[in-house]
């Protein structure tokens, strides 16, 4: 059953992850490989695009919550962004509104990808 | 979830049902579509539905992962019904004991830290619904209780 896929592109130096259908512990690891691979690519900048995303589970918040450190210390980022009312419910119920920036649109997280990008150089 | 039509069946009593499935996270889909169907034909709101599905999934996850710690073959039965305007879910498995005592109310940004997110499944179970009762009798199983009264506000 194709009940959950990704896909991943570049745009610029940032990488695009997007999430289409319901991510649980069955399918987390789907997402789980996703950003191994970005990480061994080297490739720290990620934005999350949640556009598509139905079900999240408390399983699939822990996949971010694998890899943000990682992530950061490679002076990377996971950005959220176009989160649904419901799935935003999730997050927030579970306090990662603090831990993670999320953004109504994917065109605003990536650009503050190049905003503190450009504030360091 | 696609958007289902509000389904205004007679509001008489509902017989309660049952699901059996093994305990594999495939059939987690299966278990929420067993919620969304029961909680569906008892015309309760998507956002209340939505809810109880995630607090079943995180328990039954629970489940999958700890009492049976990833065995694929284990039991799990859930059991539904719905009762003076409550909801009432119980999940039954043969596994593992479980003490809820030994799970500490999660402590977000130290569970950041230590990469650790066993306890939130737990807490989203807490938040979502208005009781979670555990019950084990040791070497014969375990109950989970899910209750929630469908006028309360979440």
């Amino acid at each position: 059953m194709a009940e959950f896929n990704t896909t991943v592109k570049d745009q610029g130096d940032v990488s695009l992850v997007y999430l289409n259908g319901y991510l649980d512990a069955h399918t987390a690891s789907v997402l789980e490989s996703n950003f191994s691979e970005l990480i061994n690519q080297d490739k720290y900048k990620i934005v999350v695009n949640f556009k598509d995303l139905q079900y999240i589970s408390s399983a699939g918040l822990g996949v971010f919550m694998a890899f943000i450190e990682k992530i950061r210390e490679n002076k990377g980022d996971i950005k959220l962004a176009s989160m649904n009312d419901k799935v935003f419910n999730i997050f927030d119920l579970l306090g990662f509104p603090l831990l993670y920036e999320i953004y109504k649109s994917e065109d605003e997280a990536v650009k503050k990808f190049s905003e503190s990008f450009g504030e360091k150089t | 979830m696609e958007k289902r039509p509000e389904i205004l069946k007679s509001k008489n009593k509902i017989n309660g049902k049952e699901l059996r499935v093994k305990s594999r996270t495939e059939n987690l889909s299966k278990i929420r579509e067993f919620i969304q169907e029961f909680a569906s034909s008892a015309s309760f709101r998507q956002d209340t539905i939505d809810n109880i599905m995630l607090a079943v999934d995180e328990a039954c996850t629970n489940i999958i992962k700890h009492a049976y710690k990833s065995y694929p073959d284990g039991e799990i039965v859930i059991k539904i019904k719905y009762k003076e305007n409550k909801i009432i879910i119980t999940i039954i498995d043969y596994g593992t004991a479980f003490q809820p005592e030994s799970i500490p109310e999660p402590n977000i940004q130290e569970y950041f830290r230590q990469h650790k997110v066993g306890g939130l499944g737990m807490y989203l179970m807490k938040t979502l619904m208005d009781d979670v009762k555990y019950v084990s009798v040791p070497g014969k199983y375990n109950q989970v209780l899910l209750s929630k009264n469908i006028n309360s506000s979440r």
